[in-house]
């Protein structure tokens, strides 16, 4: 799933260690998501989406409003 | 890469499984080769060494619950399905083999070391598929 994870976390000076040790995840974790190689639970969403305070679907493109 | 606290207890049990298994495989050939078991007991000696290797299974199994990181907890429940693919494959095509009388006998705890090589093998898959193993 396409995302701006990447975005996000670069406005905000993190690394991926950093995004993965705040989302208490491994680094890998986050790499997979912000490539679109995995696509996180609704829990982790929640998560990620909780930490930079914004909605999930702010962050997450739906694959059905995917161009 | 950091190790997670459930991959810490999963390797300390791994060792410490296969410790026991070198163990009571070295006793129970010991045993069997100089006779000194029988009856009931040669049943239990015999089975000794199965025992570490089912903790190892019992060992995937809790890992599989104590990890807390998705993703990782999903790139293994992969390689188990490998694993489990690629043993139970080799294992269907030997008996046939053997039913046919084209290959000779071959003891059925093999497929336990082929469902441990198909770990590696579903460690590579994840590699080319998901760009990472474990």
């Amino acid at each position: 799933m396409n995302n701006r994870l990447k975005v996000l976390r670069a406005e905000r000076n993190w690394s991926q260690g950093d995004l993965a040790d705040k989302l208490e995840v491994s680094r890998q974790s986050v790499n997979a998501i912000e490539t679109g190689r995995y696509d996180p639970s609704l829990p982790l969403a929640f998560k990620i989406a909780e930490l930079f305070e914004l909605a999930i679907e702010d962050i997450f493109v739906s694959p059905s409003k995917e161009a | 890469m950091i190790m997670s606290p459930a991959t810490r207890r999963y390797n300390k049990r791994v060792i410490l499984l296969s410790l026991v298994y070198a163990a009571f495989l070295i006793g129970a050939v010991y045993a069997f080769k100089h006779h000194l078991v029988g009856g009931p007991v040669a049943w239990i000696v015999a089975i000794l060494p199965a025992l570490p290797i089912i903790g190892i299974f019992a060992a995937i199994g809790l890992y599989l619950v104590e990890e807390q990181d998705e993703y990782v907890r999903m790139l293994m429940v992969r390689q188990t399905l490998w694993a489990s693919g690629f043993a139970l494959s080799i294992a269907t095509m030997w008996g046939f083999l053997e039913s046919f009388e084209l290959v000779s006998h071959v003891e059925v705890y093999w497929v336990s070391v082929l469902w441990f090589g198909g770990l590696g093998l579903g460690n590579f898959a994840n590699r080319l598929t998901m760009g990472g193993g474990r």
